[in-house]
C-alpha cells in the first residue's frame, strides 16, 4: 500500500473524480450521479404510469369502444381493440405500483435527497458510497422485473389485484384470474427487491445525516429538506421490512401452498380450494398497510420539506416556526405508524379498535395544520418573487389542503364505510399523495436544476406548465369526489351499466378530457427539461439568492462538492431579510462580520 | 501503514456520540469543537475520524431494520396461531411440531461462538494476536457448525414428513429459521474474511474496525436466534 499523506484539517483534501465514462456516469459512486440516475429512473416510470392512466380514462369514458391503436400496443391483451375488464384491472395495478414505488418513493428521496442531502450538510459524499450505488442498481433491477410483469400473461398486462395485492386473490395463482400466476410472482419479487433497495438507501441517509455534518451545522441549523429526508429515511427503515416480510410470506404462499393468508373451504372460479386451509386474509392487509400508511408519508414528506425551503427562499423571509416545523415532521412520521387500520374499516374490525385508529388518524390533522399555517405565516408579508418553483410550492400547499381536508372525512368510520370503495377515495389520495408529491418533484426540478445541470430551466415554460397542470389536476380529481358521493365504485372498468349512475357520463367525459389535457401538457415539462439541459442559459452559483450550502459551490458541483475544504457553518438555514445585514440573504457559511453592512 | 494508529483518535464509545458535532442551536463554530476532536493530530483528516463511527451507526441502523422484519413476522406468527380462520381438517389447524433435538445443539454452538467472538475481540484490543487468531478461527468454525446443526434439524423434520406446507407451525418454523440462517450467513462471510486476514497477519485499523462491527452483528444474530427458539418452541 502506498503511503498516503493526509493533510491536517483546514487544508485541502481533494478527491479526484474517477476516469472513464462507465465509472463516471454508469457505475458511479458519486451521490450526485446516483441522484440523477434515480431522477431519470423516476422520469421513465412516471411516463409509463401516465400512459396507463390515460388508457384507463379512455376506457371509463368510452367503455368497450374499439380503438385501432390498442391493437398495436397490446396485440394479445386487446386483440379486438377494446379494453377488457381484466386488462383494465391490470392497468390499475401497474399504474398504482409503478407510481407509488418507482416515482413517489424514488424521485423525492432517492433523487433529490441523494443529490442534495450531503451537499446541504456540508459533506463530500454519502456515508457509504458503494451502498448507495448498490441501492440504486437494486432499484433498477426491481424496475426491470416489474417491466417483465407486463409480459407475464397474454390477456392482461400484469397482475389484476391492484397495487395493494390483497390476499387471497394474490396468492391463488392463475385460478384467481389472468396475470395472477407468473404476473404476481414477478410483481411481488420486484417489490421485495425494491424493499431491500430502500432499506439500503435509508440506512445510508440516516448515517450520513447523523455523522457527516460539517462544523457548525448543528441539528437546528439544518435545512428543513434535510429533516424531511431524514424522517422519510426513518419511516422507510421501519416500514419496508414489514412489506418485505409480507412479500416473503406471499411468495411462499403462492409457490409452496402454505396457509398464511388463504382460508379453507373457499370456492374460487367455481372450484373448491383444497390445498390451503385456515389462513387469515386480514393478516395480509395488516402487514401491507402497516407499510402502506408510512409509505404515504415517505412520498409526501420530502415535498413538505422542499415547500418550506422554497417558500422561505422566494418570500425572502425565514421559515415561520422552524422548530415547530421540525417537530411537526416528526409527529407526522410517528403518528403515521399507528393509523394503518383506517385503510381496513371495511375489512371487518372491532368498532372499539376502529375508534382508536380513527382518533389517531384525525390527530395527524394537528401537525398537518401546524405545517400549513406555518407555510402561510412564512409567505405572510414577504416580498414574494413569483418564480416557477415558488408557484409549484404554493400549488403544493393548495393541493395539500384540498387533498388533506377529505382525509378528515375518510378518517371517520361512519363516513368511510359508504365512501371507501368509491371514487371519493381515488380523488382524495391522488390529490394529496399523487399530485401534491408530484408537485414536490416539479418544484425540486425547477429549483435545483441550475445546480444539477449548470443551466437554468425556462421560467415562462415552467409557469405555463404550472398553471395548466394545476388547473388540469383539479379538473380531474375534484369531480371524482362528487362521483364518489354519487356512489361510483372504484376499480370497475365501466359504470355505464349501473342504472343508479345514469347521470354520470357527462362528468366521466369531463374528467377524461381533463386527464388527456393534463397528460398532454406534461410534454411542456419534458421539453423544458431536455431543452434547458443543453440550451438553457448558464446558471450562476446562486441564481435564486438562497442561503444554504448547495449555493456556495459551483453549478454543477465538482466531484467532491466542496473541493476538499470542509465548510464552516455560522448560522441557520433561512436568514433572509435580516435587519442590519448588507444584503437580504445571509449565507450559512458567512460569519457575522461578513454579513453586517457597517462591518 | 500510515493509518495504523487511527484508533488513537478519541471516539466516544456510544454509537451516536463522535459524529454529533455541536450543541443544538449553538451560537457559532467556536462552541462546537468542545465535543469532537477539533485539532487533528498530524497526518489525520476528518474522514479518518468519522469512519469507525459511521460504520457503527450504520450497523445499528441496519439491525433496527432486521429487527423490524422479525417483529412483523412475529406478529404474523401470533395472528396465525391465535386467530387464523380454522376448520376441522388437520391441514388448516395449528399443530405444534415437536422440536428436533438438534436445535439444542445448534443453540449451544451459537452461544459458544458469541462467547469466543467476544474473547477474540478483547484479545485484539489488548493486541494479543495469537490468541485473537485462534479465537476468531474457532468462532468461524462454530458459526459453520451452527448452520450444520440447522440443516440437520431440517432434515430431521423432513424425515418425519414435516415440510414447509405441512401445517402453519412448520411453515413458520422453516421460514423463520431459514431467514435467520440467511442473515447469519452474511455474518459468517464477514467472519471468514476476518479469519483469512488474521491468519495472514493482515490486521490493520480497518480490520479492527470490522471486528467490532461484525461482533455487534454476530451478537445480534445470537440474541435473535435465542428469541426465535423461544418463540417457536416455548411460547404458548
Amino acid at each position: 500500500m502506498a503511503e498516503v499523506i493526509h493533510p491536517t484539517h483546514g487544508e485541502i483534501h481533494r478527491h479526484e473524480p474517477p476516469k472513464g465514462f462507465i465509472r463516471k456516469y454508469i457505475f458511479s459512486l458519486d451521490h450526485k450521479v446516483i441522484g440523477i440516475q434515480y431522477f431519470f429512473l423516476a422520469l421513465f416510470s412516471v411516463l409509463v404510469g401516465l400512459v396507463l392512466s390515460v388508457l384507463m380514462r379512455l376506457q371509463l369514458a368510452w367503455p368497450n369502444q374499439e380503438f385501432g391503436f390498442l391493437k398495436v400496443i397490446f396485440p394479445t391483451a386487446a386483440e379486438s381493440g377494446t379494453i377488457s375488464p381484466d386488462l383494465y384491472l391490470s392497468l390499475v395495478t401497474m399504474h398504482g405500483t409503478i407510481m407509488v414505488f418507482f416515482v413517489l418513493t424514488t424521485a423525492p428521496q432517492g433523487g433529490f435527497g441523494n443529490y442534495f442531502l450531503p451537499i446541504q450538510i456540508g459533506a463530500a459524499d454519502m456515508a457509504f458510497p458503494l451502498l448507495n450505488a448498490l441501492s440504486f442498481w437494486t432499484t433498477f433491477l426491481a424496475l426491470g422485473v416489474m417491466m417483465m410483469a407486463f409480459f407475464a400473461a397474454t390477456n392482461t398486462i400484469g397482475p389484476i389485484g391492484g397495487w395493494t395485492g390483497y390476499a387471497p386473490l394474490s396468492a391463488l395463482g392463475e385460478r384467481a384470474g389472468p396475470g395472477q400466476g407468473l404476473g404476481v410472482i414477478l410483481w411481488i419479487s420486484s417489490i421485495g427487491l425494491f424493499c431491500v433497495a430502500s432499506l439500503l438507501g435509508a440506512l445510508n441517509f440516516i448515517t450520513t445525516m447523523l455523522n457527516m455534518r460539517a462544523r457548525g451545522m448543528s441539528l437546528m441549523r439544518l435545512p428543513l429538506t434535510c429533516w424531511a429526508w431524514f424522517t422519510t429515511a426513518v419511516l422507510s427503515l421501519l416500514s419496508f421490512p414489514v412489506l418485505l416480510a409480507a412479500a416473503i410470506l406471499l411468495i411462499i404462499e403462492h409457490q409452496a401452498g402454505t396457509s398464511f393468508f388463504i382460508p379453507g373451504g373457499e370456492y374460487v372460479s367455481g372450484k373448491l380450494l383444497e390445498e390451503h386451509k385456515g389462513g387469515s386474509p386480514i393478516l395480509w392487509q395488516h402487514l401491507f398497510w402497516f407499510f402502506g400508511h408510512p409509505e404515504v408519508y415517505i412520498a409526501i414528506l420530502p415535498g413538505m420539506g422542499l415547500t418550506s425551503h422554497i417558500l422561505a427562499t422566494f418570500a425572502r423571509k425565514p421559515v415561520f416556526g422552524y422548530r415547530a416545523m421540525v417537530f411537526a415532521i416528526f409527529a407526522i412520521g410517528l403518528l403515521g405508524f399507528f393509523v394503518w387500520g383506517h385503510h381496513m374499516f371495511m375489512s371487518g374490525m372491532d368498532p372499539r379498535t376502529a375508534i382508536m385508529f380513527s382518533l389517531i388518524t384525525l390527530t395527524i390533522g394537528v401537525p398537518s395544520a401546524i405545517k400549513t399555517f406555518n407555510w402561510l405565516g412564512t409567505i405572510w408579508g414577504g416580498q414574494i418573487r413569483f418564480t416557477a418553483p415558488m408557484l409549484y410550492a404554493i400549488g403544493f400547499v393548495s393541493l395539500f389542503v384540498s387533498g388533506g381536508i377529505t382525509g378528515l372525512f375518510l378518517g371517520q368510520t361512519s363516513i368511510d364505510i359508504p365512501l371507501h370503495d368509491t371514487y371519493f377515495v381515488v380523488g382524495h389520495f391522488h390529490l394529496i399523495m399523487g399530485v401534491a408529491a408530484i408537485f414536490g418533484i416539479f418544484m425540486g426540478t425547477q429549483f435545483w436544476f441550475p445546480k444539477m445541470f449548470g443551466r437554468m430551466m425556462s421560467e415562462s415554460l415552467g409557469k405555463l406548465h404550472f398553471w395548466l397542470t394545476f388547473i388540469g389536476v383539479n379538473c380531474i380529481f375534484i369531480p371524482m369526489h362528487i362521483m364518489g358521493m354519487m356512489g361510483a365504485p372504484r376499480r370497475y372498468s365501466t359504470h355505464y351499466n349501473l342504472q343508479y349512475l345514469s347521470e354520470l357520463p357527462p362528468l366521466t367525459h369531463f374528467v377524461s378530457y381533463a386527464a388527456f389535457f393534463t397528460a398532454a401538457v406534461q410534454l411542456i415539462f419534458v421539453v423544458n427539461l431536455f431543452w434547458s439541459m443543453f440550451k438553457g442559459p448558464k446558471a450562476s452559483d446562486n441564481p435564486w439568492e438562497a442561503t444554504t450550502l448547495e449555493w456556495t459551490i459551483p453549478s454543477p458541483p465538482p466531484h467532491d462538492n466542496f473541493e476538499g475544504i470542509e465548510p464552516e457553518v455560522y448560522r441557520g438555514p433561512y436568514e433572509y431579510s435580516v435587519p442590519g445585514a448588507s444584503k437580504d440573504y445571509s449565507m450559512q457559511t458567512e460569519p457575522d462580520e461578513a454579513v453586517r453592512s457597517d462591518g | 501503514m500510515a493509518r495504523g494508529l487511527t484508533t488513537d483518535v478519541k471516539i466516544k464509545p456510544s454509537g451516536l456520540g463522535g459524529g454529533m458535532r455541536g450543541p443544538n442551536g449553538g451560537d457559532g463554530p467556536d462552541e462546537t469543537g468542545s465535543e469532537g476532536p477539533k485539532n487533528w493530530p498530524p497526518g489525520y483528516s476528518r474522514d479518518d475520524a468519522i469512519e469507525p463511527v459511521k460504520y457503527r451507526i450504520g450497523m445499528w441502523v441496519g439491525l433496527a431494520s432486521i429487527l423490524m422484519l422479525f417483529v412483523s413476522l412475529t406478529s404474523a406468527y401470533i395472528v396465525r396461531q391465535t386467530s387464523g380462520l380454522s376448520d376441522d381438517s388437520d391441514s388448516g389447524r395449528w399443530i405444534s411440531i415437536k422440536m428436533p433435538w438438534e436445535l439444542w445443539l445448534s443453540t449451544g454452538v451459537l452461544l459458544a461462538s458469541s462467547g469466543t467472538f467476544e474473547l477474540a475481540r478483547r484479545a485484539l484490543r489488548r493486541n494479543v494476536y495469537s490468541r485473537f487468531n485462534l479465537l476468531i478461527s474457532v468462532t468461524t468454525l462454530l458459526g459453520v457448525a451452527f448452520l450444520g446443526g440447522q440443516v440437520m434439524a431440517w432434515r430431521h423434520l423432513a424425515a418425519q414428513g414435516i415440510y414447509l406446507a405441512s401445517n402453519p407451525h412448520s411453515s413458520f418454523f422453516y421460514l423463520l429459521t431459514s431467514l435467520h440462517a440467511i442473515h447469519l450467513i452474511g455474518g459468517l462471510v464477514a467472519l471468514i474474511c476476518l479469519t483469512v486476514f488474521a491468519l495472514r497477519l493482515r490486521i490493520g485499523s480497518r480490520q479492527r474496525n470490522a471486528v467490532e462491527i461484525t461482533a455487534l452483528y454476530w451478537h445480534f444474530m445470537d440474541g435473535l436466534w435465542i428469541y426465535l427458539f423461544l418463540l417457536l418452541f416455548f411460547w404458548r
